[in-house]
């Protein structure tokens, strides 16, 4: 056995406890609420065309979420979970990464996805699961996935992603890619027995997998301190031997340094990274929550002044990459694309009745195909029973 | 051909699916250097390097976890579960993750590529948590194929197809034939179908169907039988999901009879499942109720195990019964 990576301290006679505050955790901030930079603060890769690229996506992001969730009140959708507050945690990600990287997610890091390029129609296709959907209409909404833009299909439960993304990013080490894998996760998911299955194997294993977790203060209406009593989900990382990082995640410049930086390390060192982005989830868990009965008004409104878009806005401005003008335009112009296509997916059919079989298996076994004709049968029989499907097979 | 026992075979299987494709990666606890508890993956290793084959720390959960990220990312990972008793640490990462993966996200991503190995069944003297048949537990999850050989020959060449297989694969491998089941097994490489039952013995009047190290049993049950001038037929099922309904059908047609008989305890077993099935499809062509000879429905029990387990002289009883009926 080697024991190497046990840091014996000083040998004490009488009884010395340490805890996870022992280890003190810097935090880093890049940018400032106004747009300037903090003193001495080391910019990440970014030019004019990156940064315009991010700050688009942000307020398409935000526009997309104001008005699905307005679809929902409206009754048009079933379901949605905004990112309100906490946009520049899964954006500033993906543009701290590379394309090739996989990113595997948790709900409510659309953002990521959005700046891979997925498009207005892919989303609303997903979110009224039609026939157009990639997913084939068998999830509820939000949870995209999109093969060619290596973006992970999400799953409902909880954490199950991160020990996927160890293996995933032990593939590709395998391959010799240059390529990593990104896990996003919240700090109530952190709880979960995958985190520490994930993050462990992933330090034995030596698998190059960015570990994001946004810690927005609450898992539905559960705050982080009665989630944990450790220092944060930061402390536990050198717990694991994980080189490991807190960042201010409302700083879009902060996120991608990070990125960054830990991208670098992962694929040089063949060994994972963990980030804890701190932040807050200004807006419900879901469309099924309302948060004024756990939590007070001034609490929200302090971070509210925390503004991640308009924080990057006020530097945007700052450096004459972008302008009022032109602010106003974007947010008129996606608020008007997006209602348009809301409009289309909607009307859209929903998945042929045959899609029910398909990729259970790579082929339907025969008990399966059986189950399919009688239910065909049956539906021919009480058409009016079933309107989406009657008289379209 | 070579005399090989169970443990050999699966062994050779291993050695041959890492040969043939240089993605192929076995790990699990102790699977590395070791070579497993029971030597399964004896030799690889030093074979194929520590990157290939290697041990994972204690967590059955991120086992499986990663291997299933490690098969969607397009390795052929396969994983060991040190006994089948300890896999429910993995159940959610079995039944919400790999099995659903294909379909939960319209076939952009699959676990295709994902075998899960395990050692189950009693008879070892294991007691509550080394003797466990898990097997309808997973027989449940549409998505998943679960499959348990009964000899060397058929471990061999169901793990070569399993491990090749675009679908998440469960292989239970019955541990108390490890070493006791000794048979010819060809050097080459070879599959057997999944998804196809086999007739082992063709007979006339009943037929008995069991799965794994229970084919012994009910062919010595059909042994002492036929002194009393039954006759068998005897099917081994080979695979539990998707199960060959055909070939048991097409045998009950015949016979007029059926008894199912597995390690596992009764009630909800996979016994009953292929009662219910043969039952519709055979109703009119049946001479006698279909009998399940299983486990009875307490856990695995220690001192008590030759009296617990469904052994030859109770299948024996049922044949009598159900001829008699």
């Amino acid at each position: 056995m080697n024991t190497d990576s046990y840091n014996e301290g000083a040998v004490v006679h009488t009884p010395v406890f340490i805890d996870g505050h022992s280890v003190e955790i810097p935090i880093l901030k890049i940018l400032q609420q106004d747009g300037t930079l903090y003193e001495c603060a080391e910019l990440p890769d970014i030019d004019q065309e990156l940064a315009t690229k991010v700050y688009k996506t942000l307020a398409f992001h935000r526009v997309l979420d104001e008005r699905m969730v307005a679809s929902q009140r409206q009754g048009r959708l079933s379901f949605y979970i905004a990112a309100l507050g906490e946009e520049a945690a899964s954006v500033g990600g993906a543009a701290g990464l590379k394309d090739q990287d996989m990113i595997m997610t948790q709900y409510r890091e659309q953002g990521a996805l959005m700046f891979r390029g997925f498009s207005l129609e892919d989303f609303m296709n997903q979110m009224f699961s039609n026939a157009k959907d990639l997913g084939k209409g068998r999830q509820m909404p939000i949870h995209y996935g999109s093969k060619e833009l290596n973006y992970m299909t999400i799953s409902s439960p909880l954490g199950t992603q991160i020990p996927q993304a160890t293996g995933y990013a032990y593939g590709q080490k395998l391959q010799g890619l240059d390529a990593v894998t990104i896990c996003y996760f919240g700090e109530g998911a952190a709880s979960e027995g995958d985190f520490h299955a994930g993050l462990n194997m992933a330090a034995v294993q030596e698998a190059p997998v960015i570990f994001f977790c946004r810690n927005n203060g609450y898992a539905i209406s559960t705050p982080s301190d009665e989630q944990f009593k450790g220092n944060g989900i930061a402390s536990r990382g050198v717990g694991y031997g994980i080189k490991t990082i807190r960042i201010d995640g409302n700083d879009i410049l902060a996120v991608m340094k990070a990125t960054q930086t830990a991208r670098a390390y992962a694929l040089k060192e063949n060994a994972p990274v963990l980030i804890e982005a701190m932040s807050y989830r200004l807006g419900a868990h879901s469309t099924s929550d309302d948060p004024s009965g756990y939590r007070t008004r001034e609490e929200e409104e302090q971070w509210q002044a925390n503004d991640p878009i308009l924080r990057m806005k006020n530097w945007m401005l700052a450096q004459n990459w972008w302008d009022e003008t032109q602010d106003a335009e974007i947010y008129e112009r996606y608020r008007k694309e997006v209602l348009a296509a809301v409009k289309v997916s909607e009307k859209i059919d929903k998945p042929h009745l045959d899609t029910l079989i398909t990729d259970v298996y790579d082929v339907p076994p025969v008990l399966l195909q059986k189950q399919l004709e009688e239910l065909k049968e049956h539906i021919n029989k009480y058409p009016d029973a079933y309107p989406f499907t009657a008289g379209k097979f | 051909m070579a005399q090989m026992n169970l443990l050999h075979a699966i062994n050779n299987a291993l050695d041959i699916a890492m040969t043939d494709n240089e993605r192929t990666v076995c790990f699990g606890e102790d699977v590395g250097h070791f070579g497993g508890v029971f030597r399964a993956t004896s030799g690889l290793q030093e074979k194929f390097g520590k990157a290939r084959c290697f041990n994972t720390p204690l967590v059955e959960q991120g086992i499986i976890g990663f291997a299933n990220g490690l098969a969607a990312q397009g390795s052929v990972a396969v994983a060991e579960i040190q006994f089948a008793d300890y896999i429910f640490p993995a159940f959610d990462q079995i039944v919400n993750e790999a099995a659903k993966f294909r379909y939960r996200s319209g076939n952009e991503f699959d676990v295709g590529k994902l075998t899960i190995r395990s050692p189950y069944g009693g008879g070892i003297a294991g007691g509550l948590y080394h003797s466990q048949s898990p097997e309808a537990y997973f027989a449940h999850t549409p998505g998943l194929k679960v499959v348990i050989p009964r000899n060397p020959y058929q471990a061999k060449g169901l793990l070569l197809a399993s491990i090749r297989d675009d679908n998440p694969v469960i292989f239970f491998e019955p541990k108390r034939l490890y070493r006791a089941s000794v048979g010819e097994v060809p050097a080459e490489d070879y599959q057997l179908p999944l998804g196809k039952a086999e007739v082992v013995q063709t007979g006339n009047d009943i037929t008995l169907l069991a799965w794994g190290a229970q084919m012994e049993i009910i062919e010595k049950a059909a042994e002492k039988a036929t002194g009393d001038g039954i006759s068998c037929e005897i099917i081994d099922l080979r695979t539990i999901l998707p199960w060959d309904i055909e070939t048991v059908v097409n045998s009950v047609m015949k016979t007029g009879r059926l008894i199912v008989s597995q390690e596992a305890p009764l009630t909800a077993g996979f016994a009953s499942e292929i009662a219910a099935t043969i039952q519709q499809e055979c109703f009119l062509h049946l001479e006698s109720p279909i009998a399940r000879v299983c486990g009875m429905d307490t856990p695995y029990p220690l001192a008590l195990e030759k009296e617990y387990v469904s052994d030859h002289l109770k299948v024996y009883e049922a044949i009598k019964h159900s001829v008699n009926y």
